[in-house]
């Protein structure tokens, strides 16, 4: 039996009718690496697809104005040139943007790890009266879509004078329910006797939480950091409605009013190319060092 | 935090004290959150609610006595208004169904493609795929479409690719031409028949209604394509290493060639997921918004306006507040509709005579696997109706 689970492809014998079990191995064995040399060329093809704009987006950004234009294609520049690096990080706002994304990034990350934890703790592990509200609540807000939260945002940061302000620019970034869901599902996957330990031996809430049980919820956490600091980093709309002062432009705001041509005079596709490949690099970074647990991640979604 | 000491503090009603505490702390553990989900969105709905339905201008408060309360002036404006706001927004809407109808059936099925071939069994580099695949949708919405840009601009990458096969490639996103209209072009219809172009709905003639999405619009879709398939890939992946692989084993030996299993067994299987992908996808390209903001702000010919960006320009742009929140929430019950009608359309239902009849085919070979494959099915949905709740 495990015979034929470690050959599935090849193991596709053509009479659907036949009762006879198994097919002759030998025969299956020339079919199998015909089957997988083709299944690899479609994969690589495939992945040249999806791999090469990146490396079109690093070559070009290199290049010079007119060589973009003339060989858009080609992965090595004719004349090296860093004059689109040079403009971004000496004679624009680019650092300021660069700066900002950060500073934002980092509290929402922290933020959203500690808030998301305590309250996802409370859900699964304390009981109170109205947690089933609070919980049917989160799903009724996880359903608004955020697009259509725009303008009411807006007249909300607006009315509480916190426009134009970092606090306005990272406090409504807060609110994210999924991450609550996910450490609401870690707790309830660990089990109870640990912290039963603990407050019999006279620990409070907030303490069997703190030194307890987050310390062993690294993994869910690791999670929260992965998903907070993707999107707060990549976040453009909630900047566009919370800011206008260019001093808190973020990287993604900047980006896209280099991309529309507000600050540029003809295409400058290699400067806008190096914004574009210097702004994937801290979330590509991030995604290089924790890719295990981001592929694991939405498995454990999935798995709920 | 600081209620957290109290009741460690007396051990001799340790049973009351740990369950009254618990509730105060029950309730201070989740305050935080619920305080700011409250303050940036429950309210922030509400207040945009009435703003839809006043003549706000943008200036002072929405809540001022200078405000006043319209009615459904906005709403109608849009919806049948006659005027350019319901020519504007039906126009948004129409671009916005076909960038839906073609994406959210062509990132299902990619992400589906990938996650099999992926997942096939002695597969070496499996991890370079995956990570292949998926790093398109962990960088940013803004740095793709800064690429997209430059690699289907008129001397771009694209169009040097296609030359290289003879084609010349269309300047994509300054051409406001539908794709449906150029194909019928291409047999020699140019002109819609009376009863199309004569009729119109939300402003917009039937006959361009049909005319398919503009090729500007087309280069926004396989962007979306390209960021969403590997994200979707990783779910398909993930349902698909959680099915048991007896009932594919059992089918195998009875003699089901490798497409029968797909269709008969696998993909029944991952119906749940298969929801998920579907109901995320729906919920996400209705809201199409950096891509545009960033790329072609509604261009060209308007061929890429969408409701949510429409709804920011009418706002942000012609201060015309509350038609601004009247699009938003035309926008959240079309998404919300569209999500309750796939939940009916994909329900769990009991097998029906004509899927029955799919069963026996096979069953009369393998009706022993087909069983077994029955029961998994219905197992992991079990398994994941609640992460479906989670996601959406």
């Amino acid at each position: 039996m495990s015979v034929t689970v470690q050959d599935p492809p090849a193991a596709a014998p053509a009479p659907a009718t036949g009762p006879g079990p198994r097919r002759a191995p030998a025969g299956r064995r020339g079919r199998g690496s015909v089957a997988s040399a083709f299944l690899y060329a479609v994969l690589t093809v495939i992945a040249i697809i999806y791999i090469a704009p990146f490396l079109i987006d690093v070559a070009t950004s290199f290049k010079t104005d007119a060589e973009a234009a003339r060989d858009p294609l080609s992965l090595v520049p004719q004349t090296w040139t860093s004059a689109a690096y040079e403009r971004l990080f000496l004679n624009s706002d680019f650092p300021t943007w660069f700066a900002n994304s950060a500073v934002v990034t980092v509290f929402v990350t922290m933020g959203r790890v500690f808030f998301n934890s305590l309250a996802g703790y409370a859900l699964a592990r304390l009981q109170f009266r109205g947690r089933g509200l609070v919980f049917a609540a989160l799903v009724a807000v996880m359903a608004v879509p955020s697009v259509v939260l725009l303008i009411p945002k807006f007249l909300v940061i607006n009315q509480l004078g916190i426009y134009d302000s970092y606090a306005g620019m990272t406090i409504p970034l807060l609110a994210d329910a999924a991450g609550v869901f996910i450490m609401k599902n870690f707790f309830e996957s660990i089990p109870v006797s640990v912290e039963e330990q603990a407050r019999i031996d006279g620990a409070g809430t907030f303490r069997v939480f703190w030194s307890v049980v987050l310390p062993m919820a690294r993994p869910a956490l690791i999670t929260i950091i992965i998903l907070s600091f993707q999107g707060s980093w990549n976040e453009l709309a909630h900047f566009i409605v919370a800011t206008q002062d260019p001093a808190l432009t973020t990287l993604t705001k900047g980006v896209a009013s280099l991309a529309s041509g507000q600050l540029s005079q003809g295409t400058q596709y290699p400067l806008k190319l190096a914004a574009a490949a210097i702004m994937t690099i801290p979330v590509a970074v991030m995604f290089f060092l924790f890719q295990k647990r981001i592929m694991n991640t939405t498995e454990g979604a999935e798995k709920g | 935090m600081s209620a957290s000491p109290a009741p460690a503090g007396r051990p001799g009603v340790r049973r009351r004290g740990i369950r009254s505490g618990e509730a105060v702390s029950g309730w201070l553990f989740v305050a935080p959150i619920l305080v700011i989900l409250g303050l940036f969105l429950a309210v922030p709905v509400g207040m945009a609610l009435w703003v839809s339905f006043s003549d706000w201008t943008g200036r002072g408060s929405p809540f001022s006595s200078n405000v006043n309360f319209i009615g459904v002036d906005n709403y109608a404006a849009l919806l049948s208004g006659g005027g350019l706001a319901e020519q504007d927004f039906g126009t948004s809407l129409r671009n916005n169904a076909w960038y839906v109808v073609f994406v959210v059936p062509l990132q299902t099925a990619l992400a589906l493609l990938l996650a099999v071939l992926v997942n096939r069994g002695v597969l070496r580099g499996r991890g370079f795929f995956r990570t292949a695949f998926y790093f398109p949708s962990v960088t940013s919405s803004v740095a793709i479409t800064v690429l997209w840009l430059f690699l289907f601009g008129a001397s771009g990458a694209v169009n040097k690719l296609l030359s290289y096969l003879g084609v010349e490639g269309p300047n994509w996103f300054s051409d406001p031409r539908g794709i449906v209209h150029n194909l019928l072009a291409l047999v020699g219809v140019t002109e819609g028949p009376a009863f199309l172009t004569g009729t119109d709905a939300l402003g917009v003639s039937l006959w361009q209604w049909l005319a398919g999405p503009s090729v500007a619009m087309f280069a926004l879709i396989l962007l979306a394509v390209f960021t969403t398939s590997g994200t979707f890939m990783l779910l398909f992946i993930a349902a698909l290493q959680n099915l048991s692989e007896e009932v594919d084993e059992a089918a195998m030996v009875d003699g089901a060639s490798s497409w029968q299993r797909f269709w008969r067994i696998t993909l029944p299987q991952l119906r749940p997921t298969l929801f998920t992908v579907l109901t995320l996808g729906l919920i996400g390209t209705w809201q199409v918004f950096d891509q545009i903001y960033t790329g072609t702000q509604g261009g060209p010919g308007k061929t890429t306006l969408t409701p949510a960006y429409l709804s920011y320009t009418s706002a942000f742009g012609a201060q015309d507040w509350g038609r601004g929140a009247a699009i938003a929430f035309v926008l959240f019950v079309i998404i919300i509709a569209f999500t309750l009608l796939q939940r009916w359309v994909l329900r769990d239902r009991a097998v029906s005579k004509r899927r029955m009849r799919g069963y026996e085919i096979p069953a009369a070979a393998a009706g022993s696997a087909i069983g077994a494959g029955a029961a998994v099915a219905s197992r992991s949905t079990d398994g994941t109706g609640n992460s479906g709740k989670d996601l959406s």
